[in-house]
C-alpha cells in the first residue's frame, strides 16, 4: 500500500490512482494503518473484480485515458513495479519518487482474489449475465416464513424445498447454455410450455446443483413426447413414474450412484434430478395428486426415482449405445413404469441358465402373473448375477431368450377361472370357441423380447436383482425415449 | 428483509367456466363416450339401452377414444362437441 500511495502522491496530477479493496472493513483499516490520501473504493459486491477477471490480489492493472487496459502487473514483483513506476513517469512527466526498492523481497505472489471463490464466481458470472429472469418474483411479508409459504402454496411434493430465490435460479442457470427463456417442452396434462427459466426454478427447488439441469432439461424433453405419453404415466390409477436412467460419462460427472443402494437414496443427483422432474409435472404441468395424478395407491418411488447404470461393471454394452448412442455421449433415458423397483432373489444359481431360468419366473408377478403379453420393463442385474451370467458368457439376447422361453404358458393356464379372476381374455385373443390345440398355444410373459430392457447397476454384494414393472405399454400407452445430454462444459 | 422468490408454476390463470344450464330434460343427441378401458362398451350398452327405453325420443351417438391412456384427440372431441347435445363418458374397468 505505501508504494501505492506514493504513486498517487508522486503522479496524481496527471494520472488517476485508484485503489480498489475486496472488503470493505479491511479497507478502512488499509487507509488508517498507512494514513492514506489514494481514493480506496469499495469493492465488496466483487463486481469490478469479476469485471476485470481478477484471480490474484494485488493486482495493478494500468489503462489509458479511454480506460483501455495497458498492461497489467499480478502479485508483487520488485522489478515489474519499479519498471511501472517508470512507466508512469514516462506516461506523467513526472520523475519517479525516490523508493528504497532493496527494502522490498524480490516478489511476493499474492493471494487468490474473492472472485474466484467457490461459490462466489459462479454467482458473479450468472449476475453478469444479466437480469435475464422474466418469470413473476413473489415477494413474501417479513414475518412470513418461507418454507411454510411453499407448502401452504402447495408448491411441494410434501417434503421441503429449497427456496427459489432469483441468486439461486441465477446460479443453477450457469449449468447450461441455452438461454432461459427457451420453451423445453409443453408439459401435460396442462400443456403449459416449460422455459429453461422455470425448470432452473424447479431444480433449485428439488435441491439440484447447476450441473444437474442438463440432465433435467433432457428428461423433461424425453418425458413430454408423444412416444413416452407423460400424460397417461401421471394420470392412471396404476402407480407409474418416469423412471430415469442416466448412461455415458456424466454420471461420472454428477458423482451418480450406480453402485450400492443405487436405486434407493442418499445421493443427491440420483434423488434431485427425479425430484425435479417431478417437480415440473407438478407446478408447470398441473399433474397433482388427487387431481390429474390419480394413482389407487401410489409408490414412494413417484417422489424420484433416477439413477445411473454401472457401465463400467456390466458385462454387455451400455444402454445409451444398444439405442444408438455413442458411447462418450450423455444420454438420459425415461421409462413409464412401475413407481418403485421390486428384487429378485437368486442367491444358489452358478449357471447363466439356471440364474436367468430364475429370474424370468421372478418376473411373472409383473402387473399379474396371469396377464402375459406384456410390454416394456427394466430389469436391473446385479454386479454378482451379472458375473454369473458373463461366466457363461451370455449376450443379452441369450438374456431375453431365456426369459421368453421360462415365461411361455399354454392358454389355458391363463385364462380367468374361479380361482383368479385375472388373467388374459380369450376376447383379446381373437377366439371365441378355442380348440384344445389352440389353449396349448404358449404364450411369453413379455410381447416381444426387446421388451426386457436391461442395465446393470447395484452393490458388489448380493446376489439380488429388481425389476421395475411395466405399465400400459407400446403407441397405446407409453415408450421408453432416449434424450442425448447438453452439458455446459 | 423482504424475501423474493421466483414462481415456479406456469402462471396461467386458469378460466373459470360455468356448468352448462340444467334444462331438467334430456332432449336430441347424445353422445356416449367409450373411453376403451377394458369392458366399457358393455358398460356403454347397458346405458344406451337404458337411456333409449326411458328416453325414446333422443338420439344416440357412440364415440370411442383410440386409447384410455391419452386425451381425446382434438378431432374426437370436435366431433363430439358438433354432433351432440349432452355427453356421457364411461370410465368402466
Amino acid at each position: 500500500m505505501p508504494l501505492i500511495e506514493a504513486a498517487h502522491k508522486s503522479f496524481g496530477e496527471s494520472v488517476a490512482v485508484w485503489a480498489i479493496g475486496q472488503d470493505a472493513e479491511g479497507n478502512a483499516k488499509l487507509v488508517e494503518r498507512h494514513g492514506l490520501t489514494v481514493p480506496m473504493l469499495d469493492d465488496s459486491a466483487l463486481k469490478v473484480s469479476f469485471a476485470y477477471g481478477l484471480d490474484t490480489v494485488p493486482t495493478i492493472i494500468l489503462a489509458d485515458s479511454r480506460g483501455a487496459e495497458i498492461r497489467r502487473f499480478v502479485g508483487f514483483g520488485r522489478d515489474d513495479w519499479r519498471e511501472m513506476f517508470a512507466e508512469l513517469a514516462r506516461l506523467s512527466g513526472v520523475e519517479s519518487p525516490s523508493i528504497d526498492w532493496r527494502s522490498y523481497p524480490e516478489s511476493r505472489p499474492g493471494c487468490g482474489s474473492k472472485s474466484v471463490e467457490p461459490g462466489i464466481a459462479e454467482r458473479l458470472e450468472a449476475e453478469a449475465r444479466g437480469d435475464k429472469l422474466t418469470a413473476r418474483r413473489i415477494e413474501l411479508g417479513d414475518s412470513e416464513d418461507v418454507f411454510e409459504f411453499m407448502f401452504e402454496r402447495g408448491l411441494t411434493d410434501g417434503l421441503p424445498v429449497v427456496p427459489p430465490t432469483p441468486e439461486r435460479v441465477m446460479w443453477m442457470l450457469t449449468g447450461t447454455r441455452r438461454d432461459p427463456r427457451d420453451v423445453v417442452a409443453t408439459v401435460p396434462p396442462n400443456l403449459a410450455p416449460v422455459t429453461v427459466e422455470k425448470v432452473a426454478v424447479n431444480a433449485v427447488m428439488a435441491g439440484c446443483k447447476p450441473e444437474y439441469l442438463p440432465v433435467v432439461i433432457a428428461a423433461l424433453e424425453a418425458v413430454c413426447t408423444d412416444e413416452f405419453n407423460i400424460h397417461g404415466v401421471m394420470a392412471t390409477t396404476w402407480g407409474a413414474t418416469p423412471v430415469i436412467v442416466v448412461s455415458g460419462p456424466i454420471r461420472n460427472r454428477l458423482a451418480m450412484n450406480m453402485g450400492m443402494m443405487a436405486l434407493g437414496y442418499g445421493t443427491r443427483s440420483n434423488a434431485t434430478i427425479g425430484r425435479a422432474v417431478k417437480l415440473v409435472m407438478r407446478n408447470v404441468g398441473g399433474a397433482r395428486p388427487g387431481e390429474i395424478e390419480r394413482s389407487t395407491l401410489g409408490s414412494i418411488g413417484k417422489f424420484t426415482t433416477c439413477f445411473a447404470e454401472w457401465e463400467e461393471r456390466s458385462p454387455w454394452e451400455p444402454l445409451h449405445v444398444e439405442r444408438g448412442f455413442k458411447k462418450e455421449e450423455s444420454v438420459v433415458t425415461v421409462f413409464g413404469l412401475e413407481a418403485g423397483s421390486r428384487q429378485i432373489a437368486d442367491q444358489t444359481s452358478r449357471t447363466a441358465r439356471a440364474l436367468v431360468g430364475s429370474l424370468g419366473l421372478g418376473l411373472e408377478a409383473c402387473w399379474h402373473p396371469k396377464q402375459h403379453g406384456s410390454g416394456e420393463i427394466l430389469l436391473v442385474i446385479s454386479p454378482e448375477h451379472a458375473d454369473t451370467i458373463a461366466r457363461d458368457k451370455w449376450s443379452k439376447a441369450q438374456v431375453r431368450a431365456r426369459i421368453q422361453e421360462v415365461t411361455s404358458r399354454p392358454i389355458s393356464e391363463l385364462l380367468p377361472d374361479d380361482d383368479s379372476g385375472e388373467g388374459i381374455s380369450l376376447k383379446a385373443l381373437g377366439m371365441t370357441n378355442p380348440t384344445k390345440e389352440q389353449l396349448a398355444q404358449k404364450i411369453p410373459k413379455f410381447r416381444r423380447p426387446e421388451n426386457i430392457n436391461i442395465i446393470v447397476a447395484g452393490g458388489d454384494a448380493g446376489k439380488f436383482s429388481a425389476v421395475f414393472a411395466g405399465w400400459v405399454s407400446g403407441p397405446m400407452g407409453s415408450s421408453s425415449v432416449s434424450r442425448r445430454i447438453e452439458e455446459a462444459i | 428483509m423482504k424475501q423474493v422468490i421466483i414462481d415456479p408454476t406456469d402462471e396461467r390463470v386458469p378460466i373459470r367456466r360455468m356448468l352448462a344450464a340444467r334444462s331438467g330434460t334430456v332432449v336430441g343427441r347424445v353422445a356416449l363416450l367409450d373411453i376403451a378401458k377394458p369392458r366399457g362398451d358393455i358398460l356403454i350398452d347397458r346405458l344406451a339401452k337404458h337411456l333409449q327405453d326411458r328416453l325414446p325420443g333422443v338420439e344416440i351417438k357412440r364415440f370411442r377414444k383410440p386409447t384410455f391412456t391419452k386425451p381425446a384427440p382434438d378431432e374426437l372431441r370436435r366431433r363430439i362437441a358438433e354432433e351432440s347435445d349432452f355427453v356421457i363418458e364411461a370410465l368402466a374397468d
